[in-house]
């Protein structure tokens, strides 16, 4: 009954979606306010609906109802709840869902937070979003029926694969695609200038806020995915280059650089086309990523999905979208009139060199992502594109860009002045070259790539430095207060920016330093690996809930002293009978001892054992986590909330708006 | 002009898409499809005196299973392959490819072998000749010697039904 329910519900959110998208279109095209007024209740109902079917799907999980196939297929009765209840968003179909569940909860959310946008404007941007809906729910009504029964039910499910029974699977998927949908709203706000023909700042400056919460999201999911690898794989790997990471990232370099156009085109009025075509690139990115995930054009080794009407149905969709709003676009782009100009050297003109960079970065990994399924399309034969052409191509292009991150936002708006900025940052220039230098030594010798690592860390660092110095300068108070006043939004991009040199040096440090050992271990025996030993104590047998491991016991000391016990596992699965590595860590700030098991050796209990050292890799996730907090601060930046507040609306909707 | 330059693009990328949806990206076409089966004589797994050529064979359609003792999933489809073994239903042979540690014959010895005999390939070069790009593979040899089907990854009871099963019919197993 529930799942019928839960089926019934998404049949009423994709007629609610249609009405959510024609009405109000037409509306605004004709000037029509009643049309118009149709688009919020229409908004909020379809979320609504679709709320009911995930809610619905959730309970077939947490109730072990394995009449339904989806449940069957990816739940397990002895599975943990909490694991149920994640492993609605397991399949192919709950992802979706869930696709579609967060796009009506930011198209809800942009009905909420939009009542000082023109009516025709807000009428427009639902709309875009309602016909997105459209597509995703007709995908999944037609080829992913979440709730497809199982007759006769099956006694037990199949389980959960054992890879996505970790508490980062839990959290990386929504996060992910909040931040992809999340750029559906700057999409939708692109299209509709485009069809209002009203190309002016307004809609950089209301989609701004927007594309950097969603950019925080999204950066924030790419870094569980990344820390759920490093910790589940057991290879210590953190960045495989693996077409569904790609999928990934490539809308967060499109984001990053559309964070940046935007501020251009909302402080300036300049590159309005670049801007809207950026912001078309970055939601296409996205469906992009859903198709080569969902469609398994791609072999991915975590693609799950691989049938050629889904992805003859998501190639409709996406040629139909993103094809739709590339010929708007040609057709508009003449209308759009460039504001003011720049000079050579000026916070445009390096914002530009930014974009241009950002872009040609996207381009090499779109490349690499891509030019297997060319070869192979063309009959060329199969190949793969590894790791070595993207470290090779990315690295080198990305460190202009980052240099750059330091210049820019000390920089004046149209016309800067290069003695001025030389004046301001050659210390900073010299201490970041005699760090390049000299840090590399102080760690296991010299090496290029760290010394470039370390040179940028140091740079982007001090140029944040020297920003706060300038702005503290001027006014009165305490410097406590002075911080006070600064703006959130300066606080962000600092903040994001420091998150990064913070990334960087991690990057450096780990991708050069790390040092990692196979060694076979008899129980008794030990291993040394940077000055770490680690003692073998045997395995022993350990039941789980739906799992049984062999439990090895190591003791780590250093210089005779205590320093951890690791507990790493080698699981077999009851249902899925698949083995899993659960590698033991113990993290620091200044490195990770990393620990996992491989294979029992023979009868007496040794086992083959993988040790790493990863220098510096927790402040990796710590940049992330840097860049994640100063994208939201960012957003919540004062001038946005006046905006909202300037409105008439209610008291308790403009105390929600502030908070927003 | 310009304008219409990302409409271009993006089309010429569908149009890859299209055709990329009908490929299947993990199958690695095998040239030796159809192409009589390499040749070759290496010594058994331990027993260095005798020796294993596909000619020995000839006139029984049988299984060359390539596997190797460090490889993962060969352990995982070993269950598969006892179960085809013990059903009798077709003989397989197995090559023990790049096995430096020679690990393969305790291995065997204290898990069961599937296997009607195991060739040692120790430096791969036969592994070369039948295109091997990893463990484990399967390849379906018929009566006259020739390579009938290839399939990459380890054999499951589904892969068995849908892939071999038919396969084996067809060449009158």
């Amino acid at each position: 009954m529930i799942p019928e329910l839960g089926h019934f519900a998404l049949i009423l959110a994709l007629l609610l979606a249609l009405v959510q998208s024609v009405l109000p279109l037409v509306g605004a095209q004709r000037g029509n306010r009643t049309l118009m007024a149709v688009a919020r209740p229409a908004t909020q109902g379809q979320f609504v609906f679709v709320a009911l079917a995930f809610g619905c799907l959730a309970w077939s999980f947490l109730a072990n109802d394995f009449s339904v196939l989806n449940v069957a297929r990816n739940s397990y009765s002895r599975l943990p709840e909490v694991y149920r209840l994640t492993a609605t968003w397991g399949s192919h179909e709950g992802s979706l869902l869930m696709w579609v569940l967060i796009l009506g909860f930011w198209s809800s959310a942009v009905a909420i937070f939009s009542r000082h946008l023109p009516e025709d404007m807000v009428a427009r941007v639902l709309g875009i979003m309602g016909l997105i809906s459209v597509g995703f729910l007709a995908f999944l009504l037609t080829t992913s029926n979440p709730f497809e029964r199982l007759v006769p039910a099956a006694p037990d499910g199949n389980d959960l694969n054992p890879l996505l029974q970790d508490w980062g699977m839990i959290l990386h998927p929504p996060m992910l695609y909040m931040g992809y949908v999340g750029f559906a709203v700057a999409f939708a706000f692109a299209i509709a200038a485009l069809l209002s023909g009203k190309l002016d700042a307004a809609w950089a400056r209301w989609s701004r806020p927007w594309t950097t919460v969603a950019w925080a999201f999204l950066t924030l999911g790419i870094v569980l995915g990344s820390w759920w690898a490093y910790r589940e794989l057991g290879w210590g790997g953190w960045w495989f280059w693996d077409p569904t990471e790609n999928a990934s990232f490539m809308p967060w370099i499109a984001g990053t650089a559309l964070i940046h156009s935007l501020a251009v085109t909302e402080k300036r009025g300049a590159f309005k086309a670049w801007t809207v075509l950026l912001a078309l690139t970055a939601f296409s990115l996205s469906l992009l990523g859903t198709f080569l995930v969902r469609s398994g054009v791609l072999s991915s080794v975590h693609a799950f999905a691989t049938d050629p009407a889904r992805g003859a149905f998501i190639l409709g969709f996406l040629a139909v979208v993103i094809g739709g709003s590339l010929v708007l676009y040609a057709w508009r782009a003449p209308k759009m009139i460039t504001g003011g100009g720049f000079s050579w050297f000026s916070r445009e003109s390096l914002l530009l060199a930014n974009n241009v960079i950002l872009i040609a970065a996207l381009g090499a990994v779109l490349l690499g992502t891509l030019y297997p399924l060319f070869m192979d399309a063309m009959g060329l034969g199969k190949i793969s594109v590894g790791p070595p052409y993207f470290n090779a191509v990315f690295v080198p292009l990305m460190a202009p860009a980052l240099f750059l991150m330091g210049v820019g936002p000390l920089v004046r708006w149209k016309e800067g002045s290069l003695p001025d900025a030389w004046t301001r940052l050659k210390w900073a220039l010299g201490v970041a070259v005699v760090a390049a230098v000299l840090l590399p030594l102080t760690l296991d010798g010299f090496k290029p790539w760290a010394s470039l690592g370390f040179f940028l860390a140091v740079w982007i660092t001090l140029a944040v430095a020297v920003a706060f110095r300038d702005r503290l300068r001027h006014g009165g108070g305490s410097v406590a207060h002075r911080l006070g006043t600064l703006p959130r939004g300066f606080w962000g991009m600092q903040l994001a920016h420091f998150g990064m040199a913070v990334g960087i040096a991690g990057i450096a440090v780990v991708a050069n330093y790390e040092s990692e050992r196979d060694v076979r271990m008899d129980v008794g025996s030990y291993a040394e690996l940077a000055g770490y030993t680690f003692t073998f104590h045997g395995a022993s047998e350990r039941e789980g809930p739906n799992y049984r491991a062999a439990r090895g016991t190591l003791e780590v000391t250093r210089n005779g002293k205590h320093v951890a016990t690791l507990h790493p596992e080698k699981r077999l699965y009851n249902a899925s009978g698949m083995a899993m590595t659960e590698a033991a860590v113990h993290p620091n700030l200044f490195r990770d001892i990393y620990v996992a098991m491989g294979e029992q050796l023979d009868e007496q209990g040794a086992w083959s054992v993988r040790l790493f050292h990863k220098p510096f890799i927790n402040w990796l996730w710590l940049g992330a986590v840097f860049m994640v907090v100063g994208g939201f601060l960012a957003a919540s930046d004062r001038r946005y909330r006046i905006a909202l507040r300037r409105s008439e609306l209610p008291r308790g909707l403009a105390a929600q708006g502030a908070g927003a | 002009m310009k304008r219409w330059v990302p409409l271009v693009a993006f089309l010429i990328l569908v149009g890859f898409f299209a055709k990329g949806l009908f490929l299947n990206p993990r199958e690695v076409p095998s040239p030796l499809i159809d192409r009589p089966a390499p040749a070759f004589e290496l010594p058994l797994v331990g027993n260095d005196a005798a020796s294993f050529s596909p000619a020995d064979m000839r006139g029984k359609v049988w299984l060359l299973n390539v596997w190797a003792p460090w490889c993962v999933s060969c352990r995982q489809e070993h269950p598969v392959l006892m179960q085809i073994a013990q059903s009798g239903r077709v003989s397989i042979v197995g090559l023990n490819w790049k096995d430096r540690d020679r690990e393969a014959a305790m291995l065997l010895a204290r898990s069961g072998s599937p296997y009607l005999a195991v060739a040692e390939d120790l430096d791969g070069r036969v592994g070369i000749d039948y295109g091997v790009t990893g463990t484990p593979e399967t390849y379906v040899i018929d009566r006259e010697g020739f390579v009938r089907m290839k399939h990459i990854g380890p054999i499951s009871p589904d892969v068995w039904k849908q892939k071999f099963e038919p396969k084996l019919k067809e060449l009158g197993a």
